[in-house]
């Protein structure tokens, strides 16, 4: 009776000994993460309309991150709105303008292996680098949840991604995740779970398994999940949670997985993804010399604290080039208070960059990050839809942290492998 | 079995941002459908009409949880939603707004114009242009519950109150 890791977490969730890919189950959740836009501003109303409130407010969580910086009146009153419902209740945490909360959630200790959690935001998958189970919901979908502390889902399939060997210098997490939009294309895991696997995955800290799981939604999958190692217990057992559990929360070595792809980490290549999907991309060389308004890095995918050293091992000494406008928008404030004690951000204002709120900022076309008309910038964030990041007619370019940082400084794209 | 709509028949990789464009979600849900796909077909949410239906390719919605990229469909008079296939979040939310919401591999046999009438509990959409009938994968029993209730908070509301 084998299962993968997702199934197990199904089951275990849905009561039942084991579950099938197919099954329709109704899982009970262990954790509902929120934040400013699809939270309490759209909920509310739904829960009033049913008579009812937060199933258990200690599985509740708000982090607010979409208008955080933001000034205009619409931006105030919902962060007011947001604030009053979540202090009323009071819910297990309420995070206001900490970070993004794809990477407060694990940083305030919310997660843990097997838990079955979900999310209001697409990129919710991120919570799968800590074994979990973290799949996004919209507004309606999260009301029911927080009314019944439950939701269905359809048992996925499970896509394995087998990264071997040990990605070379100036290669990161991101290179992978757009090599594998490129090869399995923009809904390849469609309904799917993906789970990573391999010595490459071993070998990766927990902010490069982040991008990993973050991008499963790039692919179309539910959750992208790492099963718990060493690597995790130690990064959970550093912001207070313990763990003894974690060997129950594994995929059984015969179970049935639908494929599995198997990417060379030591030949993979820097890539690029052009505009205007994730899976445009292309190795570095297909686009270095493209001129470039803009280099940011930023949201839940690319700027965490091991994003912002594969920028200052680039930068460090080196001046932007003229004319090229550098963002770096810390994904939370704790990362940028560690990266500010350890002069990670020094090296980068030195080289040019201006220092950004902790918040989604131009990931989702807000702040003062966003692109006019006709500008191309590239970014370390992990979707380029057209007129995301700005004006319609913007092109955005989507890299590593590395590429991103070497191309700020080239004034086009460029590989960062020649800058290490 | 809904009356005829008209198609508004679109391509492949239809996103949310294309849908619901990240710089009106702040503002009212009618200013913001009024943008909808106005970076695609900057006439769409001008003279698309009550009752029609919209037709994409394959990963219709991919992108963000945001809810509002099938609720602007439904402000503007989508009454169903056919494509080749979803992103799982759009496909959900749509589903949940009591929008009845169809995989149909066969919707680039549907041309901009055509009447279709759709028997969602059946999975059948009827071309009443081209005579022909297109299948679709049929909705879980606990889905069309769902959209027959008008969406997931009428659904819920019904139950809660034990009726």
């Amino acid at each position: 009776m084998s299962m993968t890791l997702a199934e197990k977490i199904l089951a275990r969730a849905s009561g039942r000994k084991r579950v099938r890919p197919g099954d329709i189950v109704t899982c009970q959740v262990d954790l509902a993460m929120m934040h400013d836009s699809s939270g309490p501003r759209r909920l509310a109303p739904m829960l009033e309309e049913l008579g009812v409130d937060v199933w258990d407010p200690g599985k509740a969580v708000i982090i607010t991150d979409h208008f955080v910086g933001e000034s205009d009146t619409d931006s105030v009153q919902i962060q007011a709105l947001t604030r009053n419902w979540a202090t009323q209740r009071p819910l297990r945490g309420y995070h206001e303008a900490q970070g993004i909360c794809h990477v407060v959630l694990p940083e305030r200790g919310h997660l843990r292996p097997g838990m079955f959690v979900v999310g209001g935001d697409s990129h919710s998958t991120t919570g799968g680098a800590f074994g979990c189970f973290m799949t996004g919901l919209g507004a309606t979908d999260m009301a029911g949840v927080l009314a019944t502390g439950s939701t269905w889902m359809r048992v996925p399939e499970t896509l394995r991604v087998r990264v071997d060997g040990v990605l070379g210098p100036g290669v990161a997490a991101k290179d992978v995740m757009l090599f594998l939009c490129h090869e399995i294309g923009i809904n390849g895991a469609g309904y799917m779970a993906a789970e990573y696997t391999g010595s490459g995955v071993t070998a990766m800290a927990m902010d490069e398994r982040m991008v990993l799981s973050n991008m499963a939604v790039e692919i179309g999958a539910k959750c992208g999940i790492v099963a718990a190692d060493d690597t995790t217990l130690n990064w959970l057992a550093g912001v207070g949670v313990e763990v003894n559990d974690s060997d129950d929360w594994q995929s059984d070595p015969d179970a049935t997985v639908a494929r599995e792809i198997t990417i060379d980490a030591a030949g993979l290549m820097p890539q690029v993804a052009a505009p205007h999907s994730p899976e445009n991309s292309a190795p570095v060389d297909t686009h270095t010399g493209t001129a470039i308004d803009q280099a940011y890095i930023g949201a839940c995918t690319g700027a965490k604290l091991d994003d912002l050293r594969m920028v200052a091992r680039i930068v460090e000494g080196q001046q932007v080039a003229e004319g090229v406008r550098f963002f770096v928008a810390p994904a939370s404030v704790r990362i940028a208070e560690e990266a500010e004690r350890e002069g990670t951000l020094e090296s980068l204002r030195a080289a040019g960059a201006t220092i950004l709120p902790s918040a989604c900022g131009a990931c989702i076309g807000l702040g003062p990050a966003r692109l006019g008309a006709g500008e191309v910038g590239i970014s370390s964030s992990s979707r380029n839809f057209q007129g995301r990041m700005g004006d319609p007619s913007s092109q955005t370019y989507l890299s590593s942290p590395y590429t991103v940082a070497a191309s700020a400084l080239a004034g086009c794209i460029a590989d960062p492998r020649g800058y290490l | 079995m809904s009356a005829p709509g008209r198609a508004w028949v679109y391509g492949d990789d239809i996103n949310t941002d294309l849908l619901a464009p990240a710089a009106y979600l702040k503002g009212s849900m009618e200013d913001l459908a009024s943008h909808c796909l106005e970076d695609l077909d900057a006439n769409f949410a001008a003279t698309v009409r009550e009752g029609d239906v919209f037709v994409a390719g394959a990963n219709l919605g991919i992108g963000s949880s945001r809810e509002q990229a099938p609720q602007a469909l439904h402000i503007l008079g989508i009454r169903t939603i056919l494509a080749k296939s979803f992103g799982r979040i759009f496909y959900r939310n749509a589903l949940n707004l009591g929008i009845p919401t169809l995989v149909c591999p066969q919707a680039d046999r549907v041309r901009s114009g055509d009447r279709l009438r759709i028997d969602a509990s059946a999975g059948v959409v009827h071309n009443l242009n081209t005579g022909e009938d297109l299948s679709c994968e049929p909705l879980p029993d606990h889905l069309l519950e769902m959209v027959g209730d008008g969406g997931l908070i009428p659904h819920l509301k019904k139950k809660l109150s034990g009726s």
